[in-house]
């Protein structure tokens, strides 16, 4: 029996591919299983490949497997593209209408089973619901009840049309019975039963989503952009129901502006976007930091440059996020690496922007943004809000009459209080020019200085908490340092290596402003070897590290950027590769 | 009672004297204080260049950005708390054209704010360059042997994007001007108001004197509909946009903040942001 299980079922775009994967994930999900579901896409509506890998475990796992044991195929293309990663004793389920035949690429012992997934679904109904025999096909083929997505097809289906519903299970009746006859070792692909335990299901847009809903953002001008567009899908649902609002600007540059204006008069306010529409928000970006500003911005990266890869992984915004805007600003940079954390750091951001008064980023990649994941409940109690410095009437009363409110006073941790338009005394004025403590344009040498020093000292020596994630042996051979979506395979990697004798140690880094110096020099100090592993050309973190002060002799960089996440595999064969080199 | 000096603070502008942008800052204290508005009820949003400075120029609450950008985040103020009076205001460079798009939009969104320009269609602070709003033919250091482009048309511009509240002033009207701001404050929705400010140290065309002879004051015309939009295109065009006064207001067209779906009475910076634990377990168990 199977502890784990890695599925791909794929087709053309538009085909409902996605809706397949969504249907057989979620109902497994409901069922106990851990679920990581990632969907491989292209930047057109319709038509192209598309497919959508899910793989089933008993434990939590934050990674596509690196290889596949069943491959459902609605057209060749799906087995040319895709046959290869199938592993020994894998089976290819596929369309008869295509005339379906395994690729030459196909080295593993690989069975075929075409079967008349259009015919059968049209016999019941409808061609769309060939999705549903191969889902029948699959759950006799792992075992499953065949009303395995009963519940998730009647929440989804069952409000508008329960002939619709019946027809559905219908049609995977047929499936399930269809795969019956088949000449396969049915034993050898039984998944465990699951523990029955509650998880939710989500990608980390709509934790990082949910978790602004949670953080009291009322607020949110944003502009459409893949892979960011699922923030301000969700919250234009959510917003209305608490009072608050999305409004879809004309461009980026708006959105941040308006973001801008927002946390300027009192709400808490995000925006999300991607690579070229951080680009277009630096120059606000920058104005932000000037006015100490509390705004939260999400960049989900994709691959660049400019329009680059809309749809595929990348990391490499990291340069972007700490240096792009002009000038110098403190600012909060949060690299979440799940989509349970993606839900605490969308609230701690909003935390941290009105305590500190500075611009938060909250950093994903594409992978974090869009795989789904089982995730545990979210704890109610841990959302924590903290609006930080604000004066209180009794101060404001205090404002000599004639005179502005000091809301840039110079205090010794460079924090001043902050006050709303609207409140009584509370008049000051608010510029992008260097400015006196009650905002007055001031570009006095003297004052320019002092005004730096205390925007800039709020960092001074801070470490965030959990700025840092450690896994693995202490003094490692080898210590694995990621960011991001990487924590998965890097992970995965890293037991593999341990279960091999080797002494590895994984450090992913959580927040990339303020740098956390101090811990992660302990950590690369403790490790003979470091190799910083990230999905980019340039090696961005490994730079950072040294930009930041870390520095080692045996430091190296593994590097990917061909769009898609690492492998387990892929990084555990590096790692063995990088120790020989380096013991020669 | 607030008055015009509750609007008044200590600064001094750095305009040059006789600046076309004196009269605007007095015609908005002048509209702020007859509206009896309390200077903390009033934040005013500015872009860059002279003119952009005004937002530090009047006691209320001010927010000078960056260039081009006061709408934007002028309607993020406002979106945050609508019961404040949100006034944008900046150049023709600022508004006309690294903000055109903003401007159009911000027109067509229809949120009540009132935004002033302040057009001398000269590029002043930077030291005399061409504007989006100088005429053919227009002499300026970046357009030394005349201004080879067409000059774009605010009043058309706004019109075309849908626009609920249009009007035009002069700066040597500051009677006419001041009515027609605290028209444009009293508006519930986007309204332009802008106003042909002389610059007099690098627009030796459109002086006091050119403006005088050339503006076209609505009020002459006792048939005159400001309700009629294509009444308005057509005067517009017939003027050449020259024309002052209120050019067109729309009586129907609801402010944005009437059709946000879930909107509050409460401004939502007065609102309790915190979720209670049945609607964080309700929506949780949508991710099922």
């Amino acid at each position: 029996m199977l502890h784990e299980l890695s599925w791909k079922v794929g087709g053309q775009q538009g085909e409902g591919i996605d809706s397949t994967g969504k249907t057989f994930s979620t109902s497994l999900n409901r069922m106990g299983y851990y679920i990581y579901s990632y969907r491989h896409f292209s930047s057109r509506i319709k038509g192209g490949h598309t497919n959508d890998n899910v793989r089933v475990t008993t434990s939590p796992k934050a990674a596509s497997a690196d290889y596949l044991d069943i491959l459902v195929a609605f057209d060749q293309e799906t087995i040319d593209l895709n046959g290869m990663e199938l592993r020994d004793g894998g089976v290819v389920i596929a369309d008869a209408k295509f005339n379906p035949k395994l690729s030459d690429k196909i080295t593993a012992n690989v069975k075929l089973v075409v079967m008349p997934f259009t015919k059968i679904a049209e016999e019941h109904g409808a061609v769309i619901m060939k999705n549903m025999v191969a889902l029948g096909a699959t759950a006799r083929l792992v075992g499953l009840d065949v009303n395995f997505c009963t519940p998730v097809l009647q929440s989804r289906f069952g409000r508008k049309s329960q002939k619709i519903v019946d027809q559905n299970l219908e049609a995977i009746q047929a499936g399930f019975d269809a795969m019956d006859g088949e000449a396969i070792d049915f034993a050898a692909f039984k998944l465990v039963p699951p523990i029955p335990d509650k998880h939710l299901f989500m990608i980390g847009n709509d934790a990082i989503a949910f978790g602004a809903l949670a953080a009291g953002a009322r607020i949110m001008p944003a502009y459409p952009i893949t892979p960011a567009s699922d923030v301000m899908e969700y919250l234009i649902k959510k917003l209305p129901k608490v009072g608050g609002v999305v409004v879809q600007t004309e461009d980026e540059i708006a959105a941040l502006n308006m973001t801008i204006g927002a946390a300027y008069a009192g709400a808490r306010t995000l925006t999300a976007t991607s690579g070229p529409g951080l680009s277009l928000m630096m120059e606000a970006l920058g104005l932000a930091g000037m006015t100490e500003t509390p705004v939260v911005i999400i960049d989900t990266q994709r691959g660049g440059p400019s329009t680059g890869l809309p749809t595929k992984h990348e990391q490499s915004d990291m340069y972007a996020v700490l240096f792009g805007n002009h000038g110098e600003i403190g600012k909060i940079v949060l690299t979440p690496s799940s989509a349970e954390e993606c839900f605490y750091a969308s609230v701690d951001a909003f935390n941290y922007a009105e305590k500190y008064q500075c611009p938060v980023i909250l950093m994903t990649d594409l992978a974090l943004s869009l795989a789904s994941q089982s995730v545990a409940p979210f704890d109610y109690d841990k959302v924590t809000i903290d609006r930080g410095l604000l004066a209180t009437q009794e101060q404001l009363d205090q404002v000599p009459a004639g005179q502005m409110f000091k809301r840039y006073e110079r205090t010794e941790d460079g924090i001043s209080p902050r006050v709303f338009p609207g409140q009584l005394g509370g008049i000051h004025h608010v510029t992008g020019v260097e400015h006196s403590e009650i905002g007055r344009p001031d570009e006095g040498p003297n004052n320019h200085v002092l005004m730096m020093n205390k925007r800039l000292n709020k960092f001074d020596g801070i470490e965030l908490p959990n700025s840092v994630s450690y896994t693995g042996d202490k003094n490692p051979d080898v210590l694995l340092i990621g960011v991001g979506s990487s924590i998965g395979p890097i992970d995965e990697a890293v037991d593999r290596l341990r279960n091999q004798g080797i002494k590895v140690g994984h450090a992913q880094v959580k927040v990339l402003s303020p740098f956390p110096l101090k811990t992660m020099t302990s950590y690369v100090n403790s490790a003979k070897q470091t190799i910083v592993i990230e999905s980019n050309g340039t090696g961005q973190l490994f730079h950072l590290m040294q930009f930041f002060g870390l520095n080692h002799p045996e430091m190296k960089s593994y590097l990917k950027y061909d769009g898609t996440p690492f492998l387990a595999k892929e990084i555990e064969a590096h790692v063995k590769g990088s120790m020989i080199a380096w013991q020669r | 009672m607030a008055t015009v000096k509750e609007f008044r603070n200590s600064v001094r502008p750095n305009w040059c004297p006789g600046c076309g942008d004196f009269a605007v800052q007095a015609a908005m204290q002048r509209a702020l204080g007859n509206l009896d508005l309390e200077p903390q009820n009033v934040a005013i949003i500015s872009g860059i260049g002279c003119s952009g400075r005004i937002s530090g120029y009047l006691n209320a609450y001010g927010f000078h950005g960056v260039h081009g950008r006061s709408l934007p985040v002028a309607q993020g103020v406002k979106l945050a708390n609508h019961d404040l009076t949100v006034l944008a205001a900046g150049g023709d460079g600022d508004g006309f054209g690294i903000g055109l798009g903003h401007f159009m939009h911000a027109a067509r969104r229809n949120m009540d704010i009132t935004y002033i320009v302040m057009d001398n269609s000269i590029y002043g602070l930077t030291k005399g360059q061409h504007s989006p709003t100088s005429a053919f033919g227009f002499k300026a250091k970046t357009t030394p042997a005349g201004n080879i482009e067409n000059a774009i048309s605010p009043l058309q511009i706004a019109l075309a994007a849908g626009i609920s509240f249009l009007a035009q002033g002069f700066s040597h009207d500051v009677n006419q001007l001041t009515q027609i701001i605290q028209a444009g404050i009293e508006h519930r929705g986007f309204s332009l108001i802008n106003v042909f400010s002389p610059c007099v140290t690098y627009n030796k065309v459109n002086t006091y004197e050119w403006y005088k002879e050339h503006v076209v004051n609505l009020e002459q015309f006792p048939d005159y509909d400001p309700t009629n939009r294509n009444m308005a295109m057509l005067k517009v065009a017939e003027t050449d946009g020259l024309c002052t006064g209120l050019i067109y207001k729309d009586t129907v067209k609801k402010p944005l903040d009437a059709l946000i779906e879930g909107y509050k009475e409460m401004p939502i910076v007065h609102q309790d942001i915190h979720i209670d634990r049945d609607f964080f377990e309700k929506t949780m168990e949508e991710f099922n």
